[in-house]
């Protein structure tokens, strides 16, 4: 390697232009990466370390660049709206729990600092060492995939700072004997167990066979333990795996995929996927002409806006597990009425994660005004001690309360289905809205 | 497994075979011309989609339509950035080269998502749509049209670079730039046009991909490496070399994930391409 500079020597032009040109061209770079690194991280100049005593500094790490910065954005958007909730800067539905704001800390304000980890679980890792050292936060939050939210929550554990996460599913997460890590969203395991619960279900309502599975996942942590986790329940329950695929996420075709669930013709599909392949899995059924009875799809891309959005109909009738749908506003009215105060800042509806991001910031908010302090450990007891109803969340839940692992021993999971452009709730049939289109129309059927 | 099914994995794979051909002649030719490894490629091609997508979104402009469009932009964009950037680090160490272009394809995907925010979109009807079956085989009409574009481009090229005076004054500018230089070509100008008809190349298979795969900002990383291999495996600098491989890659890609698992397609990928470095380092058709 050598260390010479760059131009060694100039070539037609005199020496003092060349000079000079080469002093505009290093100064309009220098301009650019400063504007890359601003839209990059998403953090503006006003990140300066100064602040007021009565700011509270929460972390939230998301992914704001890279493959899932769509969902990033919308994370944030929601964890910025209950930031201001809580703060009182818009008033707040009445029983709403982060209506209650910080009385105990005499109405100190939060601060949310943002980190981005671009979908990299090392660069979560150092986002969270950086917020934590050099921000000064006093608890973290975040980071929407799994894996980063392993590897964040690890410094989060090492420097003794609470990492409160609103909506990573992986099991394993809780099962770390972690003492600084809490969870408010159910994990895969339950959801994954009320897919089976699902299609016994719809067997009896149908009189169908629905035992002929085949499995299709990402092949990153999430997409692999959650295979793990179907063919435990498909032994323990008696489904038969007809194929089982694990592919990876970042790929230009799916086409060696599909047709090879196509050859194995199960009668339904359990697909986990980001949004770029959800997307892109979609066509390539469609160019195949292939569809099975279901495809159950576990959120993520699924659920994203963005994928009804470009789908349009040909995303009808997929179902997915959701911890949350618009519809179940007919049942709970806090949910319309919060839903309304996003679109308002952010112009889109809830989705399943970015209402759990909202939770989350709400309950740690919850746990600060307890705590009535920012030391570490009052907040991680306050956590500890948190007993939230269904009344004030909007979230489908019976409540918030963690039990020794960390994890929200009263999260719920419900299964909902495209229908009409969205999503709309089908299972436990006792909070349905619409009943299951039942089997899913073929391509040249709708 | 029957002959029908093996016979739709191989059309299939011949489709997207032919796409990667056309995203990777464009990133050979720069790279034979002037022996720059353009790290920005994708950042290209994502260009292209984009054209089509705001053709499409503005002004209702079919992407099969508005290619020649796209085209002509993005050869202004490579031009630019051949005048702008690499011009001036031509003679820099190789390490300055790389980053240059590899700070190119940050900025670019950095600004896209700045200004078109990092949503996935996609144009949702275009003249080509729907499904084409012969007997038991079919495909997407997008598919089977982008890849006869693939064909007609890279067929267009080769006629370009063998058939034209200009095209041959690039090739003499590709083999000895001092000896070109000499019979009076110019080789700035062979340079400028070598990076104008690269990025036309990927902006063209993004115009013609645009019509089925998601576009956003980081969609060029899906097919850069993949790019890269085929450059590889074809030859530096060879475009005949990066045709064959194109459809070579794409048919052992989409043939070895369905036999031996779609977990393993793109190690498959990339231990054809081991083997054959191993056994003719110079690539299928490159130059020794």
């Amino acid at each position: 390697m050598r260390f010479a500079p760059a131009i060694t020597e100039p070539t037609r032009l005199s020496k003092a232009n060349a000079a000079t040109r080469r002093q505009t061209i290093k100064r309009m770079l220098a301009a650019a990466a400063l504007l890359t690194t601003t839209a990059l991280t998403g953090i503006g100049f006003g990140a300066a370390p100064a602040h007021a005593e009565d700011e509270i500094r929460i972390g939230v790490i998301y992914p704001l660049t890279g493959a899932a910065a769509s969902t990033g954005v919308e994370l944030k958007a929601a964890a910025e709206l209950a930031a201001a909730i809580v703060n009182k800067e818009i008033p707040a539905p009445p029983g709403l729990i982060a209506g209650v704001g910080l009385p105990n800390l005499k109405g100190a304000k939060i601060k949310l600092i943002f980190g981005d980890h671009q979908g990299n679980p090392q660069v979560g890792a150092t986002e969270a060492e950086r917020l934590i050292t050099s921000e000064k936060v006093v608890a973290l939050t975040g980071a929407y995939f799994s894996n980063v939210t392993a590897t964040a929550s690890q410094v989060a554990e090492r420097y003794g700072v609470p990492f409160l996460n609103g909506e990573s599913s992986s099991a394993s997460l809780t099962q770390r004997k972690f003492k600084w890590f809490f969870r408010t969203t159910p994990h895969d395991d339950l959801f994954v167990g009320n897919f089976f619960t699902f299609l016994g279900d719809m067997e009896k309502k149908t009189g169908d066979k629905l035992r002929n599975i085949a499995l299709f996942n990402e092949n990153t942590l999430w997409g692999n333990e959650t295979t793990k986790l179907q063919v435990k329940l498909s032994e323990e329950q008696k489904f038969t795996i007809a194929e089982k695929i694990l592919y990876p996420a970042k790929t230009t075709q799916m086409t060696s995929e599909v047709q090879r669930i196509k050859a194995a013709a199960p009668a339904v599909i359990m697909q986990s996927s980001y949004l770029g392949d959800a997307i892109l899995s979609m066509k390539t059924y469609k160019e195949l002409g292939f569809l099975p009875k279901m495809l159950l799809a576990n959120d993520a891309g699924f659920n994203d806006s963005e994928f009804l959005k470009t789908m349009g109909k040909d995303g009808e009738f997929v179902i997915s597990r959701e911890v949350w749908a618009l519809d179940q506003a007919e049942r709970n009215p806090l949910i319309k009425q919060v839903n309304d105060l996003m679109k308002q800042r952010a112009g889109v509806n809830f989705n399943g994660n970015s209402a759990r991001a909202f939770t989350g910031i709400a309950v740690l908010a919850d746990a600060l005004d307890r705590a009535g302090s920012t030391k570490p450990d009052a907040i991680r007891e306050a956590l500890q001690k948190t007993d939230i109803p269904a009344s004030g969340l909007i979230m489908p839940w019976k409540g918030v309360k963690f039990d020794a692992s960390g994890q929200n021993e009263l999260g719920t999971g419900i299964i909902v289905q495209v229908q009409g452009g969205q999503y709309v709730t089908v299972w436990p049939f006792d909070v349905a809205t619409k009943p299951v289109v039942y089997p899913m129309p073929a391509w040249d059927g709708r | 497994m029957t002959a029908d099914i093996l016979f739709q994995v191989l059309v299939s794979g011949l489709l997207i075979g032919l796409i990667y051909a056309l995203v990777a002649v464009g990133l050979t030719l720069i790279f034979g011309v002037m022996d720059i490894v353009n790290f920005a490629h994708g950042e290209f091609l994502m260009l292209g989609m984009y054209a089509s997508f705001w053709a499409f979104a503005l002004f209702a402009i079919d992407p099969i339509v508005a290619l020649p469009l796209t085209a002509l932009l993005l050869f202004a964009v490579g031009v630019i950035v051949y005048q702008t950037v690499i011009r001036r680090i031509l003679k820099a160490p190789m390490l300055s080269q790389i980053f240059a272009t590899f700070g190119l394809m940050i900025l670019l995907r950095g600004l896209a998502q700045f200004f078109w925010k990092p949503d996935h979109r996609l144009i949702p009807h275009s003249l080509v749509s729907g499904n084409v079956a012969f007997g038991p085989v079919q495909f997407g009409l997008p598919q089977f049209v982008a890849a006869l574009g693939a064909v007609g481009v890279t067929g267009a090229l080769w006629m370009f670079l063998h058939r034209t005076r200009l095209g041959t004054a690039l090739e003499a500018t590709a083999i000895d730039r001092e000896a070109a230089t000499l019979m009076g070509i110019d080789g700035q100008k062979m340079f400028a046009l070598a990076w104008g008809i690269g990025a036309a190349c990927a902006g063209l298979a993004g115009g013609l991909i645009a019509t089925f795969f998601p576009i956003f900002p980081e969609v060029g990383s899906n097919f850069i490496l993949i790019a890269f291999v085929v450059v590889v495996l074809g030859g530096f600098g060879s475009v005949t070399g990066a045709f064959l491989a194109g459809i070579i890659v794409g048919l052992i890609e989409v043939l070895g994930g369905f036999l031996v698992g779609p977990e393993y397609k793109t190690a498959i990928v990339l231990s054809l391409l081991l083997i054959v470095l191993l056994v003719r380092p110079r690539g299928l058709l490159g130059k020794a």
